[in-house]
């Protein structure tokens, strides 16, 4: 399948376009009700579950799952390892795609999106992790934005100004760790404000350590599998140097994710150790628990490792689609399932259909605009006169 | 408010795994914040409440807000536990006792903490804590996060779900306009048995001291409030057990900023620690580029330099190997040419020893 190609004049309606038109007609009607009937009408959040799908997908799926950015960044450029030069640009491209609609999503979750930037220039809440939150995600967004900008000019030929910012790489990158790393944990430590609402087994002090952890190799497994989607459908975008390298790059990150895996294993038994929750893992929250880090950390990281030992490349990207699930069944688990595990069943939450469509609606929205800009800017390819 | 202040560097927290919280690392110098000394509080007896619902009437009332679906003398809804909500900042609830005989009531609203969660979490400080004693929100500000909800250990502000542009996070103000005025908070000036005193938190707590002093029978040795999250400007008196009243007894007494000043306090460290640690390693990237790069550079020159030997060893070897076969080509020419003149001068001896023989000879060179 190699979806749109079409010729200028004669659109030709493919099921791609068919499925996603669909999807961008229903994410209309689902805004529409939002910003005229209220969360009310299209959620099921309430005052016992104020934060639900939005803020446990969008937001913090969202924001680990973009990690690849500055994973691949630092990697090629603070690392010094050349052989991931061409991950970059895509890992780049889906961390500015995925922070862009993260704050996207969060227009509909907030009430009065147009005080978003109030945290940062009106009012600073200094106290709050979230506002360390919004500040460095605002400013990552940026980096993000600069970080991702060379591809663009050079597609619209803009050398002088590509030039100029090819210059600040290097600083970039640096900024683009210290964000991540700030963030990306401050988004686990949003939740040590409520011990008595997170499950025992999901509640530690080093949750801050955990998100930052399992960010870094959840983004390694998110852009092999976007570069196995890459193969798939963008394929005659890559060059030759894209798609003999990209196997590396895979690879590469394969054996990473998997070390890290196996510490992030042990840093949550730490952490069970430490606060003495092991009762716990006797009861069904227990079994729970375990699926989590047995079936969606453990089992990943030992794939990953048997598929770089046999260079099977197949097993790979399942081993990468395995942990990009264990990714989100973890934050689904401390905001939405083990959240609120104390309140009877019928005050617990289920996100709505229309919170569903909402999710999907954006992630077509970036898979669109990633296809968008893979097949016009030189993202999966050198561009001749740069090269 | 000096929570900022609490935010005290905590090296322990920060240096060690990034974000110990300070209760589970123990070392982490967080000040305590006893509470504005002179703040109104309120001591809510529930062994004196009958479930009238007078006070969610006055609290409706002088709130201003909107009529609920059910009067407020129609006690049917207390069959049913209910929470704060938009429209109700307080609320009643019915418990039984195990036996299931006697009954308890217990009124719940805001419990205006002296070091509040909900105020810790605001990332635009809509929410403030003031000295009266009251956590007030500020509307003008709030951006409708919710993370105020997530964070408040009581499970009080509610929110605006059905305005579309405009939701508010709505919770009991410790009537904050009437008392500033003089007057008693509404739910306090409505409820008929006095099971609700309203005074300065110090005096409350000296007065539910002393009724379960006089009354040791009639209580439980505790006021909830006193230490719960770091302690409350709403007191509680019960006769059961305060879970049995549905109240939560595993809180503690960390109040909500201790959970997260580690966290916090990495922050600094990592932006501090994180440039320098990464320069460092680009750095040393940069150097280990540049020494292998230098080695290649060596390795060729010494290549280029053994070839250029080489081919100047082979060339020595060849001009020496030319000059010595030209030597011996000489040589030779010379030796064949002696041995010619040699044989000439035998054979003209022979034929004509005269030396007619030497004559032609002669010719011919
Ligand atoms: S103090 Fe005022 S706002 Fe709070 S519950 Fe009582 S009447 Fe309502
Ligand atoms: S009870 Fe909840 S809403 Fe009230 S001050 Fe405490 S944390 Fe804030
Ligand atoms: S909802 Fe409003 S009051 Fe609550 S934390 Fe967010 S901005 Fe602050």
């Amino acid at each position: 399948m190699a979806g749109g190609h079409f010729s200028r004049g004669t659109f030709q309606w493919r099921p791609f376009h068919v499925i996603v038109g669909l999807i961008f007609l229903a994410g209309l009607i689902v805004t529409v009700l939002r910003f005229t009937g209220g969360l009310g009408t299209v959620t099921n959040l309430d005052d016992n579950n104020p934060w639900g799908l939005w803020i446990g997908f969008d937001l913090l799926c969202g924001v680990a799952l973009a990690a690849g950015g500055y994973v691949t960044s630092a990697a090629c450029y603070i690392f010094g390892l050349k052989r991931y030069h061409t991950a970059v640009r895509p890992a780049i491209l889906t961390a500015f795609l995925g922070y862009a609609l993260v704050v996207l999503a969060l227009h509909y979750d907030v009430g009065r999106f147009w005080r978003l930037p109030y945290p940062i220039f009106v009012s600073q809440g200094t106290t709050s992790v979230l506002f360390e939150v919004g500040l460095c995600v605002f400013l990552y967004l940026t980096v993000l934005f600069l970080e991702f900008s060379p591809a663009a000019l050079e597609w619209l030929g803009w050398k002088k100004v590509r030039a100029l910012v090819v210059k600040l790489t290097l600083v970039l990158t640096i900024f683009g760790v210290i964000l991540s790393t700030l963030h990306q944990s401050s988004l686990g430590a949003l939740y040590l404000i409520a011990p008595s609402k997170l499950h025992p087994l999901w509640y530690s002090g080093y949750l801050p350590v955990y998100f930052f952890v399992s960010s870094i190799f959840a983004g390694m497994s998110m852009v092999i599998f976007e570069s196995s989607l890459s193969h798939r459908f963008l394929h005659r975008k890559m060059d030759e140097r894209h798609i003999r390298e990209s196997h590396d790059v895979a690879f590469g990150f394969g054996k990473a994710a998997s070390f890290l895996m196996i510490s992030y294993l042990g840093i949550k038994l730490v952490g069970l150790a430490m606060d003495n929750t092991w009762q716990y893992l006797a009861s069904s929250w227990g079994g729970w628990f375990l699926l989590e880090l047995i079936g969606f950390v453990a089992l990943p990281a030992f794939l990953f490792a048997v598929a770089v030992r046999d260079r099977n490349l197949k097993l790979l990207r399942f081993s990468a689609v395995l942990s990009v699930l264990g990714l989100i069944l973890n934050r689904f688990n401390i905001s939405l399932i083990a959240f609120n595990w104390h309140l009877p069943a019928a005050e617990r939450y289920f996100p709505s259909w229309m919170e569903i469509v909402l999710s999907i609606f954006i992630v077509t929205l970036g898979v669109a605009a990633y296809r968008f800009a893979c097949i016009r800017m030189p993202i999966l390819y050198d561009h001749p006169d740069y090269s | 408010m000096s929570i900022s202040r609490r935010n005290f560097l905590s090296w322990m927290g920060a240096g060690g795994a990034c974000a110990l919280s300070a209760t589970r690392s123990g070392a982490s110098p967080v000040q305590e914040f006893p509470g504005y000394a002179e703040s109104y509080a309120v001591l809510h007896d529930s062994t004196k409440c009958i479930g009238c619902r007078s006070c969610e009437q006055a609290c409706n009332q002088v709130n201003a807000l909107p009529k609920p679906e059910k009067p407020f003398d129609d006690l049917s809804v207390l069959a049913e536990k209910r929470r704060t909500s938009a429209g109700a900042y307080t609320v009643v609830n019915r418990f039984f006792d195990a036996s299931g005989q006697t009954v308890r009531y217990v009124k719940t609203q805001c419990n205006h903490c002296l070091e509040p969660a909900c105020v810790s979490a605001c990332f635009v400080k809509a929410l403030q804590k003031d000295p009266s004693g009251a956590v007030r929100y500020d509307a003008s500000l709030c951006v409708g996060c919710r993370y105020c909800m997530i964070a408040c250990p009581f499970e009080i502000p509610a929110y605006e779900y059905d305005e579309p542009l405009t939701p508010r996070v709505m919770k009991c103000t410790l009537c904050r306009p009437r008392i500033i005025e003089g007057k008693l908070p509404g739910c306090v000036q409505g409820c008929p048995t006095r099971a609700l005193s309203f005074g300065k938190r110090q005096e409350l707590i000296a007065k539910a001291r002393q009724r379960i002093w006089e009354h040791p029978d009639h209580y439980q040795d505790h006021i909830y409030g006193e230490q719960e999250m770091g302690g409350t400007n709403w007191l509680y008196l019960s006769a059961v057990p305060f879970s049995r009243i549905g109240m939560r007894e595993d809180l503690g007494t960390t109040s909500a900023p201790e959970l997260t000043s580690g966290a916090l306090a990495a922050v600094p460290m990592v932006a501090g620690l994180w440039p320098v640690l990464l320069a460092g390693l680009y750095a040393i990237s940069r150097r280990k580029d540049a020494l292998a790069r230098s080695e290649q550079k060596n390795a060729v020159a010494e290549t280029v330099n053994r070839a250029q030997e080489e081919t100047e060893a082979k060339l020595a070897a060849l001009r020496e190997k030319m000059t010595r076969e030209k030597e011996a080509a000489i040589s030779y020419e010379v030796k064949k040419a002696l041995d010619e003149a040699a044989k000439q001068a035998e054979a003209g001896e022979e034929a004509e020893p005269d030396g007619s023989g030497t004559k032609s000879s002669k010719e011919d060179t």
